[in-house]
Formats: structure tokens, C-alpha cells, sequence
């Protein structure tokens, strides 16, 4: 037995002291596989290698693509020509290549619009709820049916890889129809003993980032509650919007319950400003937020306000770490970082920082950035040139400020907008990039000491949107998230989204939630 | 006992969520056939029932060395594994091959037997010209939290092994949660391993790929810690050229291009050549061929 012992004893030393024969263990040159006797030839190997690793280009079929080339604003179930006669070109970001016309709406047609919505409120508001609910599965079916062309188009507009127009964008959409759609004839049961009744006509107006998510996203709850809608897509991507108007005349749908003015910024201030309008549900900037709220002042227009965020994703040394690097990725670069709940501020314990960091550098090595239509492209372009500028800007003003970026050496396409993956090291509270929202792939860095530390700095922003914590332990996750002031609290996972879960904001980030039951409160009264 | 190791833990549901990611690589072209040879070459053949004789032996060291003689430039596979009284017939049958012996002993599948038999088990299959060993841990041992013990046996192992490369089989599918997965590495890379392998392909489930990314990522641990590179077999369940593909992903993704050679990754595996034939072949002639041209031994 003492022997034995003996032997523990050393054993357990070499645990801590790496065994010094351990370094010859690499196989001498005799001992590595060479095939001789085969007419395969060691220089293929290295052939293998580099061909692999780069993987061939496996592009997305494109060819089932119906588009016009000219689309016109869809009011009261028709296609119809704008007030202004104007159109503009959108384009792909990848290529910088016009994709269609796309007619300007103004003031005068959002009065149409609004108009249109106000008569088939009367129709629509009566309607039977398990009526109304047929309509919504309908058209959650028929994205369903067509979810590779709205995938397509999407990838084309917006410039995302299709990976995930493919895998996120268009299933949840059609979740979200299908998830409101259940709730059409059971509001009673969803508000017990209180009757709710549509608010009216909705003004929506949507974001560039998720342009056909964001559209079902205020659409179903809207259409479940008997509201009609105008809905405004973001000027540099209609698209999908204007491909689910065609599923939404095609589907049946009563003319005037849905509208969808495409334009710019005074489409959507018209849209606000609208005396009939009942209700205005923004998804946006926290700057267009702001002049929402001025202007509907006085008015008894109810409002919800999903703006932007700053997300703190906060990694304790007690982390499963591979999955939170995993987590880190997911968290930022989803989406080239285009994203209001990003979690671009990473936190790291200081004990494990740099490992942490070793650890990112290494994964992102592996993303792959390029043709958004190619499966294989992780990260695809941004969305448009003014928002590349400004990402660029902050990479600037980060380098000035004296933080450590890192970048890896990809090659970047040499049409098109596209931003590498960054990270800025060393930061802190005080720096512009780690207060302001980027909206790009660009993470800053900040280590920490303490749990209350880290709370004080993850709540030291006037966003308050969403947040990530990794930790082991379930006690420290139940702690966090009722002290971190953010709508929506990640524990081990990131950027997950469903429809029967709400989702919203504090503070600068908004008010109002979208998403399960209490995404149906928005849209009506008692 | 404590394990000294700290081990870090593991988010079952994360790396599921990275390998699903993984899957949807989408391998084409060029880069598919190389990727097939590759993971052709990757491959030990094995054998190992109960009903082993020398004529099914001698028949599978033919077959490794001619996987299919009408497609020109295939690679042989990388090894072909065998039970220790196999060795002999094995070392015959492939001498100048270039062929690796590899041969399971230490009480395989369980490893339910005294330490002195493993040793002489290992010395044997040394003696006899295996160029490889592929132990199996000791599961009781572990899952009784013994893991000094477990250490402790493959370093005697390591030591017993000589020149041989020492395989380490932790039967994942006994192991139960991917945390243990995690620690059972760590052990085996630190008490000498020069491979880990997930299976014995005994028991279900075998080598999956959560648990190999697990594993893989222990690797890449240990080598940015003391620039020491530790070879990777999964084993048993991999049957399929796509699957394989899959797997090369993972590994090119996660350890990098050094691993990409049947040096340092291996698939135990006994149907997967020949449906990496049957896709190369598909390559070769335009179409599929019937199963029937591609030899079954």
C-alpha cells in the first residue's frame, strides 16, 4: 500500500508540473503516415488542406426569384402609383447593384392609407375573432410555402448571410403569425374579466435590420386584436414587405386591413402625425424615438417604442468558457452586429479575461465574411453605405480614443459594404464606443473584480434592452437578472428570440412589449 | 481522492447549438472530394467480434490496401484495428504498406481486469508489431470518482506501450454527461495519451458529434497551454460520407489545419469507406453504382 501511495503522490505533482518527457511525444519523422506504396502523393495532402479549409463557394440558388422591377404602394388590396409619381432604386448591399424601383409614398398617400384603414376598421373590428384568426394562419402558411424566395430576397435586400434568413428570419415570422393567430378568438381568456376591443387604426413603422421579422412582429398581434395597419418598411429595405403584401392580397385578406407605404423619413412622420391614427408602434432609432414621443404629445395616440441598446454580456470565470466564446459570437456579430439587443458590451472577470480573449481571436479566425447568398458566409454585408460610414466612424473614434482594436486578416469582397469583425480591448465606462450604440460588428472589451462591480457597469447606460449572463451558477443567474435593468436577460445562451416570449426595453431602449401575451396589450383597450 | 485537473464545465445545450451550426456548412465541389479522400485516409479499419479469425483478418488487411482499384489516386486508409492475438496475421498481411497496426488490449471492451493483465496485454500487442494501442479507461473507476486511479493506469499504460502510440478509449457513451466527457480528457491527455478516442463502438450511443467537440476542445486547451498536440478518433456510428464531412469541419474549425492528417485524427469505422467509395466513384462514372461493386470485407 505504501507504494501505491507513492505513485499518488507523484501523479498528483505532475498535475500541476507538465511531465518534461511529455514534450518528445510528437512522433519522430519515421513514426508520422506517409502512404509510399500508394500513388498518393504527399504534396495532395497539403492540396487537401488548403482546399478545405477555404471551403468552395456553395451559392443559394437564386434562379426561382420572382421580382418586378417596379413596386408600387399597396392600399386598400391594390398595387397603386404614388401621389408624387417618384420612385427610388434599393439595392443590394453586397453588390451595390439597383434590385427594383421602389414608389416613393408621401403625405398624400399615407393620408390614403390611413383613410383606407379607417373604413375596413368598421368590417374588420366586427369581424369573428376565429374568423380573423383564419386570415393570420393563412398567411403564416403561405410564408411558410414560399419561405426559400422571401429567404432569397431578404439575404438580397439586407445584405444577411442567407444562413440566417434562412434558419432565423423567416421561420420566426411565420411563428409569429402563427402564434397570434391563436390568440385571435381567446383575448377573453388572455384579459380575464375585462373585454378588450381594438384601439383603431396602427401606424407601424419597421427597421432595416429584420425587415420581414419586424413586419410580423407588429402585423399578428395587430391583426389578432382586430386593429387595421399602415405599415411603413424602412426606405433601403421594402422588399419582403412588398412580397408579403402580395400573400396578404392573396390570401384574402379584406381590402384596407393591411396597407404598406414604402418612403422615407416624411412617409413616417406623416404616418405619426396623422389625426385618425390611433396608435403608432415604432421599432428604431432612439433619436427617432424621441421625436415620436414629441410628437404624439397630446394626443391620445397610444405608443410603443422598441429603439436601441448596449447590451452588457457579462462572462464570470465560473463559465462554461467554449460555449460562452460561442455566446460572445453570436451575441455581436449576428446579423453583422445590426441588431438593438447586441451584446456589445462584453464584461470578462479579470481572471479569466485572457483566456477569454485568446479564445475569441481564435473563433473569430474562422468566420467566414463575404457573399451573404453563399451558405457557407457567417458574416455578410452592411446594410447600407451611411451605416458602414458610421461604423467606421466609431472603429475611428475607438483607435483615438486609445483602445486596442483587433481585426483578423480576412479578405473582404471588393464591391459592396462590408466591415470586419472587431474588438476593441482595454476599454472602459468612459469611452464614446463603449457608451454609444455602434449597430455594427464591433465589440469593446472591459474586465471586472466584482458581481456589484459588474452590475453598477452593465446598468451604467440609458439603455436598458437586453443583457447576457454566463455562470455555472443558477443562484448567481437568479441574482443578476433582477438587478440588471434590461427588458430581456439571457442566462448561457444569446440573441434568442420567440414569439411567445415578450420583448422590450427600459429606459432609452423603449417601452411596451412585443411578443406572447403581453405583446397583445399594445393593441387594445378596455 | 480529488482530481487535481480543473476541469472547466460544460454547457450541454451550447455545444449543441455549435454543432448544429457546424452541420450547416455546406461542403461542395472540390472541396467535398478532397474532403472524402482525406477522411478516407483518416480511416482504421477495424475489426473486432468475438468471431475474428485469420482469414477475416488477412481479407480486411487486402481490402485497406485496395479500397477500389479502378479509381486512380484514392489513399489507403490510415490504419487497420484488430484484437492483440490478430496482430501477427495483421503485421503479415500488410508488411511495406505503409499500413499502421493498431490493436485494442487492456481488457477491451470493459477494462474490467486486474492492472498487471492490461500491462502484459500491452506488452504483447507491442511485441507482436503493433504500431498503435487503444485502451479503455477505466469507467467504474471513474464514475466511482477514483480518478487517480484512472490516471494513474494509462500512465502505466503509456509506459507499457513503448514506441506504440497510445490510444485512449473513454467510452463516452458510459459516461453519461459531457462535463464527465470533459474530465475524462484531461485526465487522458495529461497521464500520456497520444490520442483520445470516444468509443469502443460496444456500446450506444458511440462517438457522437457534441462529444467530440467536447474532446477536441480539451485537445485545443492542452495545446495553447503547452504547445503539445494530442491526437483525435471518434469511433463507432460514423458510417457516412457526409457525416464524415461534418466531422473534418469540426475539427478544421475548432483545432485547426495542423490536425488535418491521419496523424493526429482518426475514424474508427468499419462502413465508411466504402460509402466514401460509393461517392467518389459517383465522382468517377456520372452516377451511382450498385453497392454490389464495392467489395465488403
Amino acid at each position: 500500500m505504501g507504494r501505491i501511495t507513492a505513485i499518488t503522490i507523484s501523479v498528483k505533482i505532475k498535475f500541476y508540473i507538465q511531465n518534461p518527457k511529455r514534450q518528445k511525444r510528437t512522433p519522430s519523422s519515421s513514426n508520422i503516415q506517409i502512404i509510399e506504396s500508394s500513388n498518393y502523393q504527399i504534396t495532395k495532402m497539403s492540396k487537401i488542406k488548403k482546399t478545405f479549409a477555404s471551403y468552395d463557394a456553395a451559392p443559394e440558388n437564386t434562379s426561382h426569384i420572382d421580382l418586378k422591377a417596379q413596386y408600387d404602394l399597396f392600399i386598400n388590396g391594390k398595387f397603386v402609383k404614388p401621389q408624387s409619381k417618384q420612385y427610388y432604386d434599393t439595392i443590394n448591399p453586397a453588390t451595390e447593384k439597383k434590385i427594383a424601383s421602389i414608389a416613393k409614398g408621401n403625405a398624400k398617400d399615407i393620408d390614403l392609407a390611413v383613410k383606407s384603414a379607417k373604413k375596413a376598421f368598421e368590417s374588420w373590428s366586427k369581424t369573428e375573432p376565429k374568423e380573423r384568426a383564419k386570415y393570420i394562419y393563412r398567411i403564416a402558411r403561405m410564408i411558410q410555402e414560399r419561405a426559400r424566395e422571401f429567404a432569397v430576397i431578404e439575404t438580397m435586400n439586407g445584405g444577411k448571410p442567407i444562413r440566417e434568413s434562412r434558419d432565423i428570419d423567416i421561420p420566426l415570422a411565420a411563428n409569429h403569425f402563427f402564434y397570434y393567430a391563436g390568440w385571435a378568438d381567446k383575448l377573453d381568456y388572455a384579459f380575464p374579466n375585462r373585454k378588450p376591443k381594438p384601439v383603431g387604426v396602427v401606424g407601424q413603422i419597421i427597421p432595416w435590420n429584420f425587415p420581414l421579422l419586424m413586419a410580423a412582429w407588429k402585423l399578428a398581434p395587430a391583426l389578432a386584436t382586430g386593429n387595421t395597419v399602415v405599415l411603413k418598411p424602412a426606405e433601403s429595405t421594402p422588399l419582403t414587405a412588398l412580397k408579403l403584401a402580395e400573400i396578404i392580397q392573396e390570401s384574402g385578406l379584406p381590402d384596407g386591413v393591411v396597407q404598406i407605404v414604402t418612403g422615407f423619413g416624411d412617409a413616417g412622420a406623416a404616418l405619426v402625425n396623422h389625426p385618425l391614427v390611433n396608435k403608432i408602434a415604432f421599432t428604431g432609432s432612439t433619436e427617432v424615438g424621441k421625436y415620436i414621443q414629441k410628437a404624439v404629445a397630446g394626443s391620445n395616440k397610444k405608443v410603443t417604442l422598441e429603439l436601441g441598446g448596449k447590451a452588457a454580456n457579462i462572462i464570470f470565470d465560473d463559465a462554461p468558457i467554449d460555449q460562452a466564446v460561442e455566446g460572445i459570437v453570436n451575441g455581436i456579430f449576428f446579423n453583422q452586429g445590426h441588431v438593438c439587443c447586441a451584446g456589445s458590451r462584453l464584461f470578462v472577470q479579470e481572471n479569466i479575461a485572457d483566456k477569454v480573449i485568446q479564445k475569441l481571436k481564435d473563433r473569430m479566425k474562422t468566420l467566414i465574411i463575404g457573399d451573404p447568398m453563399d451558405k457557407n458566409t457567417d458574416i455578410g454585408a452592411i446594410n447600407s453605405k451611411e451605416q458602414l460610414l458610421k461604423i467606421n466612424n466609431y472603429i475611428k473614434i475607438g483607435i483615438a480614443e486609445g483602445a486596442e482594436m483587433y481585426q483578423t486578416n480576412c479578405a473582404l469582397p471588393s464591391q459592396g459594404y462590408f466591415c470586419k469583425p472587431t474588438l476593441f480591448l482595454h476599454t472602459s465606462q468612459s469611452h464614446r464606443i463603449v457608451q454609444e450604440e455602434i449597430f455594427g460588428p464591433v465589440l469593446t472589451i472591459q474586465t471586472f473584480r466584482t458581481i456589484e462591480e459588474v452590475i453598477e457597469k452593465a446598468n451604467n447606460i440609458p439603455y436598458g434592452l437586453s443583457a447576457g449572463v454566463w455562470t455555472d451558477k443558477g443562484s448567481k443567474i437568479f441574482n443578476l437578472t433582477t438587478k440588471l435593468r434590461a427588458g430581456v436577460v439571457w442566462a448561457n445562451t444569446y440573441n434568442k428570440f420567440d414569439p411567445t416570449s415578450p420583448f422590450g426595453g427600459y429606459q432609452e431602449s423603449g417601452f411596451g412589449r412585443e411578443g406572447g401575451v403581453h405583446g397583445l396589450l399594445p393593441y387594445v383597450h378596455f | 481522492m480529488v482530481l487535481l485537473i480543473q476541469s472547466p464545465t460544460i454547457d450541454q445545450v451550447g455545444v449543441e447549438e455549435r454543432v448544429a451550426r457546424l452541420m450547416t456548412r455546406s461542403i461542395k465541389k472540390e472541396s467535398e472530394l478532397e474532403g472524402l479522400k482525406l477522411a478516407l485516409n483518416m480511416i482504421d479499419l477495424t475489426t473486432l467480434e468475438g468471431k475474428d479469425t485469420v482469414g477475416k483478418v488477412k481479407q480486411m488487411c487486402y481490402k485497406a490496401q485496395h479500397l477500389a482499384d479502378d479509381i486512380a489516386g484514392l489513399p489507403t486508409v490510415a490504419a487497420v484495428c484488430v484484437y492483440v492475438n490478430h496482430v501477427k496475421t495483421a503485421k503479415r498481411a500488410l508488411v511495406n504498406s505503409g499500413i499502421k497496426i493498431a490493436s485494442v488490449a487492456t481488457a477491451f471492451p470493459s477494462g474490467n481486469s486486474s492492472r498487471k493483465v492490461k500491462i502484459e496485454e500491452t506488452k504483447m500487442a507491442v511485441a507482436n508489431g503493433a504500431d498503435e494501442v487503444d485502451m479503455v479507461i477505466s469507467r467504474g473507476e471513474f464514475l466511482q470518482g477514483n480518478y487517480n486511479f484512472v490516471f494513474d493506469e494509462i500512465a502505466a499504460i503509456k509506459e507499457a506501450c513503448g514506441p506504440a502510440r497510445l490510444k485512449v478509449i473513454l467510452e463516452t457513451g458510459e459516461l453519461s454527461t459531457l462535463d464527465n466527457v470533459r474530465k475524462a480528457s484531461d485526465i487522458a491527455i495529461h497521464a500520456g495519451a497520444d490520442f483520445i478516442k470516444t468509443s469502443t463502438g460496444k456500446i450506444q450511443p458511440a462517438a457522437t458529434m457534441p462529444v467530440t467537440l467536447v474532446m477536441l476542445q480539451a485537445i485545443k486547451d492542452h495545446y495553447d497551454a503547452t504547445g503539445i498536440m494530442v491526437g483525435m478518433k471518434p469511433a463507432g456510428g460514423i458510417s457516412t460520407s457526409k457525416s464524415a464531412l461534418n466531422y473534418l469541419v469540426m475539427l478544421y474549425e475548432t483545432l485547426g489545419e495542423k490536425w488535418m492528417t491521419n496523424e493526429w485524427f482518426r475514424f474508427g469505422a468499419s462502413s465508411l469507406a466504402n460509402d466514401i467509395i460509393l461517392q467518389l466513384g459517383k465522382e468517377k462514372y456520372g452516377a451511382y453504382y450498385s453497392n454490389n461493386y464495392i467489395s465488403k470485407d
